[in-house]
């Protein structure tokens, strides 16, 4: 089993050499003509005003921390999914509360105001 | 186990993939203008060779001798990183997923799969996952107002997607009792999952199209309020890199769900790679459909939508897949 990890490994380096080639091979055969218009920032035709790397309000930032937590608790419930068939009720039981507390949380959170846009 | 095992085999393997994912995607984009072209009553690129069966060779070679400008307010390293960092985690997907019936060659077992690894199901969805910092530092880096915008979107997208995914397959999981993928093809070898999981098929789908940004979530690159989005300062074979990272994903997700849901390569009378082939063409198709009937929605509507209706269906779905294996086991 080991060498089929191996193999994904092999895999990564032909997956990633592919985009540099074609990176490489494109700057060996493009034309480089610069310019300074040519080189401003793409905004229809107007003049951009001041960086874009500014403090941007993000809305959905609650649903960003609801979703940390959710997410690993998903990742949690696969190793349980892939020994269900052999386990027995109490197993069925023991993720019944694990996913109760999930959906308790999501609809306290959504209770909350978590999911609407702030 | 010789070096023939560990080597030459894997290595032609991953080449033969690589290629076949970058010939798939570029009939692919001649497939959708096609298809497109027809539902909206046009003839699509029809000039380069019979049916323009040679526009996608036009198209590479344009994209290699474009020039291409790099503006000056963009984060350079970055910026000429961030294609590859979006076309890496594409091709990666693919390593996974079982193309066809093992065949026996000069006494060799060959498995038509790069890799059946035990975690075979989680590896594509953690894999796609990184793909998403390709388009959130693309647009990011580029200094622009329509790029930043695009970024943000594919942030909301991202979180919004991944639980109710997530959550569909680990119905899924219940009831075949294995990640590996080839486990799961056998599994279906009498009745395709979609049979048994209906609900769970259509959860998948849904999210497989907002993961791969197509209509109609494709938000964070849409033309006409943003401008191409994320790529909006992309030209030239950077822009290219990541036009095929967004195909060559859709090509991964059709592949996923004509393994997962469709039986895979099983299948009578045809061979298996046929088979496996046919389906991810017709999911394909359905993309393009998508693409073609629907509106694009709103980024905070999907939000609402993911939290709001997919998420709890899918738990429902969860749990009422978990007492039904658990009846029927008695």
């Amino acid at each position: 089993m080991q060498d089929n990890y191996g193999f994904l490994g092999l895999y990564l380096l032909i997956a990633i050499a592919f985009p540099f080639v074609a990176l490489g091979v494109a700057y060996l055969l493009r034309p480089k003509r610069p310019a300074p218009v040519k080189s401003s920032t793409y905004e229809c035709g107007l003049e951009t005003i001041g960086e874009t790397w500014v403090q941007f309000k993000a809305q959905y930032y609650l649903y960003a921390l609801v979703f940390v937590v959710f997410d690993v608790e998903t990742v949690f419930l696969y190793p349980w999914a892939v020994a269900y068939n052999r386990l027995g009720l109490f197993a069925l039981v023991e993720a019944l509360i694990f996913v109760g507390i999930l959906v308790a949380g999501l609809a306290y959170a959504w209770r909350k105001g978590a999911l609407r846009w702030m | 186990m010789d070096w023939i095992d560990t080597l030459l085999i894997p290595a032609i393997k991953a080449i033969v993939v690589t290629f076949g994912l970058l010939l798939g995607f570029a009939y692919m984009t001649l497939a959708e203008r096609k298809i497109c072209a027809r539902f909206q009553l046009r003839y699509g690129p029809n000039q380069a060779g019979p049916f323009g069966i040679f526009q996608p060779i036009a198209d590479a070679l344009k994209a290699i001798f474009k020039e291409e400008v790099v503006p000056e307010h963009v984060d350079k390293w970055l910026y000429v990183l961030c294609p590859v960092l979006a076309m890496v985690p594409a091709i990666l997907a693919f390593a996974v997923i079982p193309v066809g019936r093992p065949f026996v060659l000069a006494g060799r077992t060959i498995t038509l799969q790069l890799a059946d690894i035990n975690v075979g199901l989680l590896y594509p969805m953690a894999v796609a996952g990184l793909g998403a910092y390709g388009i959130v530092l693309g647009g990011w880096s580029s200094n622009n107002n329509y790029s930043l915008l695009g970024a943000l979107r594919t942030t909301a997208q991202i979180i919004s997607y991944e639980l109710p995914m997530a959550l569909s397959l680990v119905a899924l999981v219940i009831v075949t009792g294995t990640l590996r993928m080839s486990g799961i093809v056998e599994y279906q070898a009498a009745l395709p999952l979609i049979v048994l999981q209906p609900i769970g098929f259509l959860i998948y789908f849904i999210c497989g199209l907002a993961e791969t940004n197509r209509s109609p979530f494709d938000f964070p690159e849409t033309e006409n309020e943003l401008i191409s989005g994320y790529n909006t300062e992309y030209g030239g074979i950077k822009f290219a890199l990541f036009f095929m990272a967004e195909y060559i994903n859709m090509i991964v997700v059709s592949a996923l769900v004509a393994t997962l849901f469709l039986g895979g390569w099983q299948g009578p009378i045809l061979p298996g790679w046929l088979w496996f082939f046919i389906k991810t063409a017709v999911m394909l198709f359905v993309f393009v459909w998508v693409r073609a009937s629907l509106p694009r929605a709103r980024y905070d509507k999907l939000m609402h939508f993911c939290w709001k209706f997919l998420t709890p269906l899918a738990v429902v779905n969860l749990l009422v897949t978990a007492a039904v294996v658990l009846i029927l086991r008695g």
